[in-house]
């Protein structure tokens, strides 16, 4: 009978793990099947769904629905447009006076009123609550008191920010800032209400915002359920029962999916697909130009790659470099080669300038070896090009790249590619200033503002200056476009710095990134806006 | 019997020490991972310090470790990056993967095992051929290439399945998930079940048995199988851990949220927590898995004692 008893142990142990998983069961979660409601592709957001502490795409496209803030980027052209706002006045582009229209509330019915945006700021720039978008606040007078690079705050509040109504408040900055109005467009500055700050456990496991949306269910890392709010006070109303957002491990399966009928968005249709996706799709394929511009950018903190004639040799390589045919070939025209260091969706009056970088980003191996030559050759004799191999095609085009490089240079090993395991790790060594060699840089625009292209990456000392770049001239320029009122002439000067950035090749500009979506026969109307975000409010469904 | 399973439950310890030791260590060994969470762009230093010191990790690495197995003994595994619970981590992807597994392990024993016993009873056949054949292109082909085509037939062009799975993860839904993931292992068990089928077909006791005037399916269930199957056994034991832990080829295409998925994000943001909690409990399992595969064969050999 010894093994009658094994047999029930062992039929024990079975049991409790079937019973284990039997609780996980439930419903099968219905699909694209209920009527109004577009079901989209999603990634699991890496912070929590806070405005301040949200800073990709995969967050910020629920902030997009859920909240709308004092300013609203218009979904076409990109223009900063007084949303919540009924006027923003300054006189002197330091002290600025916000005016929130009436009748604007919360989903929740609470009003949203001048406090609503005062303490969502002061909540989003105080230390305490590691917020990771609390630089934003930084032009705020007062921020270095609530948010000091070593220790404690020593205030809880921006001093810069004053209640002056029920529906206005002032806003001291500590630099003049011309163009910070257009700035407040950001999901960083939307308001909250006092459901966040009374428990705040509770808010995040269900968002209130005052957007034209509400949340309806909210399973973590699976599945964030969006209804239309029909009290919504806005213009922008949603033109759909509702957005259900997916989460999807891999966007291939996202994009099978969309072929099999399963789901009717998705936002980023994956590289490898790219060949199939006019013959799946046709015309519901959009590719359309997004404020993200990729650049390769130099460690200036490594005395080889700061040599006089080291400009030379950051030339010589942007010149090696054949955009056009990388483009075409790898990425199948969703990204166009780079002729300056903004991205075509600012436009023209915004900032974007056709043609800036010049000759230094045209196609000219003969000239490239001869620049390099003259620059004295490669530093080390060899260029490593540093990206992180976990995520996006970053392999392709580093070793398409090199290969051009070595082309030009008729050298098999002057350019190789490095890749770094996780993009934690390749963060990490770029914060550290350990990089070698160039690596790879993106930037995605917070706002479309040639300023925000330009100053954090390139200004001395600046939060995504990650090549340490410093020049004089280039930081006098955006300090006086920065001061100048006239948006034109602002512009104009921001140019002007770019000028010396070209000058100097402080960062190889490589291409301009677009946005790539796919739908299902069941939408009309789906559009990305400049951020490459679907506009979902607008998207409608038969 | 008792004072075996103590003892064996007692040898737990030692291993379940050191290999989350191990785990913390490589993830520890991977870099500071709070420069990830800001995206392309870098942390202000204020709040990265303040980061580090919430998930503590601006203390030296031992006192790290201590800290958290002394948490993880009264239940708290830590917050993941996103600031979910570990253990809320767990409660949604581990049933998940239990049911995956369970499939992937009833289709091993189910059609593994009969495909086993009748090529193995039928030894040159043409059936014990073509199976074999068969068993050898499967193990041939990667998992993530049976995965998609399967996808891409049955999904996309014919429409019998969902090409991915829905979030509450239903048993159904994991049916073809379940034999992409147990494919290979299948075609393992069916060729280890052969050999010994067909090795112990030939011993004293069959040939007994069927002197006897046993009817066959007695001769093959009772005596046959049961001594045929201590190899097998063994196999599926081990393969319990392998399939919860390597589920994840499997979970990304077919969009399970399971373990694999909770790890592969785990490592990409490198959230010691969450990988050295997910590997904990898989060590656990292994080692429960294996305990139990070590009960089993007395069951199988009533001639096997413990002590």
């Amino acid at each position: 009978m010894r093994g009658a008893t094994h047999a029930k142990w062992t039929a024990c142990a079975v049991v409790v793990a079937l019973a284990a998983t039997a609780c996980g069961g439930g419903d099968s979660g219905g699909g694209s099947g209920a009527s109004g409601i577009v079901s989209s592709s999603w990634g699991d957001p890496q912070n929590p769904l806070e405005p301040a502490n949200t800073n990709e795409v995969q967050g910020g496209k629920v902030l997009d629905m859920l909240f709308r803030g004092l300013v609203r980027y218009d979904p076409k052209t990109g223009a900063a447009k007084n949303m919540v706002a009924e006027k923003i006045d300054t006189t002197d582009s330091t002290n600025f006076t916000v005016t929130v229209k009436d009748g604007w509330t919360f989903s929740n019915g609470e009003k949203v009123t001048a406090k609503s945006f005062v303490d969502a700021w002061n909540y989003g720039a105080n230390l305490k609550h590691n917020q990771k978008n609390a630089y934003f606040f930084g032009y705020i007078d007062g921020y270095d008191k609530v948010h000091p690079d070593k220790g404690d705050p020593t205030a809880d509040t921006l001093s810069g920010l004053k209640v002056t109504g029920d529906r206005t408040f002032t806003v001291k900055l500590n630099q003049k800032f011309s163009t910070w109005p257009d700035t407040l467009g950001y999901a960083a500055f939307a308001p909250l209400p006092k459901a966040f700050f009374d428990n705040h456990s509770a808010w995040l496991s269900k968002p209130v915002g005052n957007g034209p949306y509400t949340v309806n269910s909210y399973t973590k890392g699976s599945k964030l359920e969006m209804r239309k709010w029909d009290a919504y006070p806005g213009e922008d109303k949603a033109q759909n029962g509702g957005v259900d957002l997916k989460v999807y491990t891999d966007n291939n399966t996202a994009y099978t999916d969309l072929t099999a009928g399963n789901l009717d968005l998705v936002d980023d249709v994956p590289a490898s697909q790219l060949k199939n996706v006019k013959s799946d799709l046709g015309d519901r394929y959009i590719n359309t130009p997004a404020g993200i511009i990729q650049t390769l950018a130099f460690p200036f903190y490594d005395d080889a790659w700061n040599t006089p004639g080291a400009v030379k040799v950051r030339k010589g390589l942007s010149m090696a470099i054949n955009r056009a045919q990388i483009t075409d070939t790898i990425f199948q025209k969703t990204r166009t080669p780079a002729t300056d260091w903004t991205s075509p969706v600012l436009g023209a009056d915004g900032g974007y300038k056709d043609g800036l970088c010049g000759d230094a980003c045209k196609y000219d191996p003969a000239g490239a070896k001869k620049l390099i030559q003259e620059g004295g050759g490669i530093p080390g004799g060899q260029v490593k090009i540093s990206y992180n191999a976990d995520t996006g095609s970053h392999k392709e085009w580093v070793d398409a790249i090199c290969n051009s490089v070595n082309n030009a240079l008729g050298n098999d090993k002057a350019c190789v590619g490095n890749p770094v395991g996780t993009f934690a790790d390749f963060r990490n060594q770029i914060t550290q200033n350990k990089m070698s060699g160039p690596f790879r840089a993106g930037w995605q625009m917070d706002y479309p503002l040639i300023q925000n292209f330009l100053q954090p990456l390139y200004y001395t000392n600046a939060s995504s200056n990650d090549g340490k770049w410093t020049n004089a001239q280039f930081d006098k320029l955006v300090n006086e476009a920065n001061a100048e009122t006239d948006k034109a002439k602002a512009v104009d000067l921001f140019q002007q710095a770019e000028g010396v950035l070209r000058d100097q090749m402080g960062a190889i500009p490589l291409w301009y990134q677009n946005g790539s979506a796919g739908y299902s026969t069941r939408l009309s109307n789906v559009a990305l806006n400049p951020f490459s975000v679907p506009v979902y409010n607008e998207i409608k469904v038969s | 019997m008792g004072r075996y399973v103590i003892r064996r439950l007692l040898q737990m310890i030692p291993v379940f020490f050191g290999a989350t030791l191990l785990i913390f260590l490589m993830v520890n060994v991977m870099g500071d991972p709070i420069a990830g969470l800001c995206g392309d762009k870098a942390c202000d230093p204020a709040t990265a310090a303040r980061l580090k010191q919430e998930f503590g990790l601006d203390k030296p690495v031992w006192q790290q470790y201590a800290t958290y197995m002394g948490n993880v003994f009264t239940g708290d595994f830590g917050t993941a990056f996103n600031g979910q619970k570990v253990t809320e981590l767990m409660s949604t992807s581990f049933p998940v993967t239990i049911r995956l597994t369970i499939i992937a392990i009833l289709f091993e024993i189910v059609i593994g095992i009969s495909l086993g016993v009748v090529t193995g009873l039928r030894r040159g056949r043409p059936i014990d051929t073509a199976v074999l054949i068969l068993t050898l292109v499967v193990i041939a082909i990667p998992t993530f290439v049976t995965g998609l085509v399967l996808q891409l037939v049955l999904g996309v062009e014919w429409k019998w399945i969902r090409s991915s799975v829905s979030p509450s993860a239903p048993f159904n839904e994991l049916l073809v998930p379940g034999l992409v993931l147990a494919s290979v292992s299948l075609a393992y068990v069916t060729r280890l079940t052969r050999t010994s089928i067909a090795e112990n077909s030939r011993a004293d006791y069959v040939r007994t048995a069927v002197a006897k005037g046993l009817p066959r399916h007695r001769v093959i269930t009772r005596h046959l199988l049961r001594n045929s199957l201590i190899p097998v056994v063994t196999f599926i034991g081990t393969d319990v851990g392998a399939l919860m832990g390597g589920a994840i080829v499997t979970e990304r295409i077919f969009n399970i949220h399971g373990v694999g998925f909770q790890l592969y994000q785990g490592i990409l943001r490198q959230s010691t927590q969450t990988v050295v909690g997910f590997v904990t409990v898989l060590v656990l399992v292994f080692l429960v898995a294996n305990l139990v595969v070590d009960l089993l064969y007395a069951v199988l050999d009533p001639r096997i004692r413990y002590a």
